[in-house]
């Protein structure tokens, strides 16, 4: 069992880790006419492959700064953000899209599906984009809408499904293109308890399922439990990370934070 | 993986089939909005057509200098001094100059209120579906392909509104000439100056359609996918 050379930031060792998102000393500074907001105040971060990676912090604590940071959203003001070793900085406008269509997978707050376009529609889209066939795509999206439960509702609008069926169309869309990372961003936050959970659970058993690297900014303590690191962030650093197992034993603290 | 370049797979495409579909479903669900838009090009063409109808039409009677047509005209006020030689007078001259240019500039003036109208609107839409535009951007779509989007939801506005609108202009002023002229309307029809003014209608009413368009396109293209995630509206 080998230990990683990192801070204090070590996952139970597992097999070898390989790094997905590794961030270092990233600052982000948002000028607000004459004030300078400091969002980021020098974050390291390592995202380790097939990890379910929670991030938790108040609003303006810089929190979903540093998750575009990490999705590929985002340049940092200083400091460098590697996704897949890959500098994001340095990336033009073309190779972003593309890191965006075939490596990153995003599910939002609001599902943000393309009202015009039928559920399978809006799964297919990220593989139209990849070049994929018609007929590729379409038993792509129906396989991907069958794993989500909704393989009937292939030809629904998003009008036409409740809030928990859009974010699972939303979640089917995020794993498209066999992403090497999703993110989501408050994934639960305009679902009820109940459809929030099956939202979460979903989540879990995809990571679990194809290995996926899931990245989540929330504050949804739900998600704790499936979590195998969360960190959380306070004016714009990184005030703590904790693993699962840790967590287990903290859980009436955690509800205080 | 350490180079800048990020190995394998295809390219980013938008297929033209899909674009067209994705337009066409926008303007579909946004119809009654595109509905405004659009009759501000109806109007102004359906204006240039009845404009140039009505000057081919009483051209053509002009031209044939019967004196039962000519006294129908001189009641419409329509000057219809041709000398012998077929050239029409000074006078007559100076007076039809004068009230070209009064025309075009009418023309002129309400087209570009036209395309004003268009910009507007198709800006408004941009600014609506910021969130749309934000998530394709996070599925991988090239600021190309927002443009792509855009320019064709107007084109097709323009088609079918600049359409309608030389259906209009035609109609209306086809009827007017029928109650000053009467008969002799049908009797010397110019055909292919019609079809040309028709035509080049067309031309003038998408174009501008996609003049409109252009900026809020632009507009559009820039945006960050960022804007997707802000969940605050």
């Amino acid at each position: 069992m080998t230990e990683t050379a990192e801070g204090a930031a070590t996952a139970a060792p597992k097999e070898e880790k390989r790094t997905v998102v590794r961030t270092q000393q990233v600052k982000k500074v948002y000028k607000m006419g004459e004030i300078e907001v400091h969002a980021l105040r020098g974050v390291d971060m390592e995202i380790y492959t097939g990890e379910y990676l929670s991030i938790m912090g108040p609003s303006g604590s810089g929190k979903s700064t540093f998750f575009n940071m990490v999705g590929g959203l985002d340049k940092p003001s200083e400091g460098k953000v590697y996704i897949d070793e890959v500098d994001v900085a340095q990336l033009d406008a073309y190779e972003l899209a593309w890191l965006r269509c075939r490596k990153i997978g995003y599910i939002f707050q609001s599902f943000n599906l393309i009202p015009v376009m039928t559920a399978l529609e809006n799964v297919t889209l990220p593989m139209v984009f990849a070049g994929l066939t018609s007929d590729e795509a379409r038993d792509k999206g129906m396989e991907l809408l069958g794993k989500v439960g909704l393989g009937e509702r292939h030809s629904h609008k998003p009008n036409e499904l409740s809030g928990g069926q859009q974010q699972r169309v939303a979640v089917a869309r995020a794993l498209a293109n066999d992403p090497a990372v999703v993110l989501a961003d408050e994934p639960t936050g305009n679902l009820d308890l109940a459809t929030g959970t099956e939202i979460i659970e979903l989540l879990r058993e995809m990571n679990s399922h194809s290995g996926v690297t899931i990245i989540s900014a929330t504050h949804d303590h739900k998600m704790l439990s499936v979590s195998d690191r969360v960190v959380w962030v306070k004016d714009g650093q990184v005030e703590r990370v904790a693993n699962r197992e840790d967590l287990d034993i903290e859980v009436t603290h955690v509800q205080g934070e | 993986m350490s180079e800048k370049r990020l190995a394998g797979g295809r390219e980013i495409v938008l297929p033209m089939s899909k674009a067209v579909e994705i337009s066409f479903r926008s303007l579909k669900i946004r119809f009654g909005r595109s509905l405004i838009t659009t009759s501000g090009v109806i109007l102004a063409i359906a204006f240039l057509m009845s404009v140039w109808s009505s000057n081919a039409i009483v051209g053509s009677l002009r031209a044939v200098n019967k004196s039962e047509i000519n006294l129908l005209l001189q009641k419409n006020g329509i000057e219809t001094g041709l000398a012998e030689s077929g050239e029409a007078s000074a006078e007559a001259q100076a007076s039809m100059l004068e009230e070209e240019s009064k025309q075009t500039w009418l023309i002129s003036l309400s087209l570009l209120v036209c395309v004003v109208g268009i910009a507007n609107a198709m800006l408004m839409s941009v600014t609506e579906r910021f969130r749309e535009i934000g998530t394709m951007k996070c599925l991988g779509a090239l600021d190309s392909f927002i443009v792509k989007l855009f320019l064709l939801e107007s084109t097709f506005q323009g088609v079918a509104g600049t359409t309608a609108g030389i259906i209009i202009g035609f109609a209306l002023t086809f009827l007017l000439a029928l109650l000053d002229y009467g008969g002799y309307v049908l009797d010397y029809f110019p055909l292919s100056k019609i079809a040309e003014s028709a035509g080049f209608a067309l031309v003038v009413g998408t174009s501008l359609s996609l003049i409109g368009a252009m900026l809020p396109a632009y507009r559009a293209a820039k945006m960050e996918p960022v804007e997707a995630m802000r969940s605050d509206t």
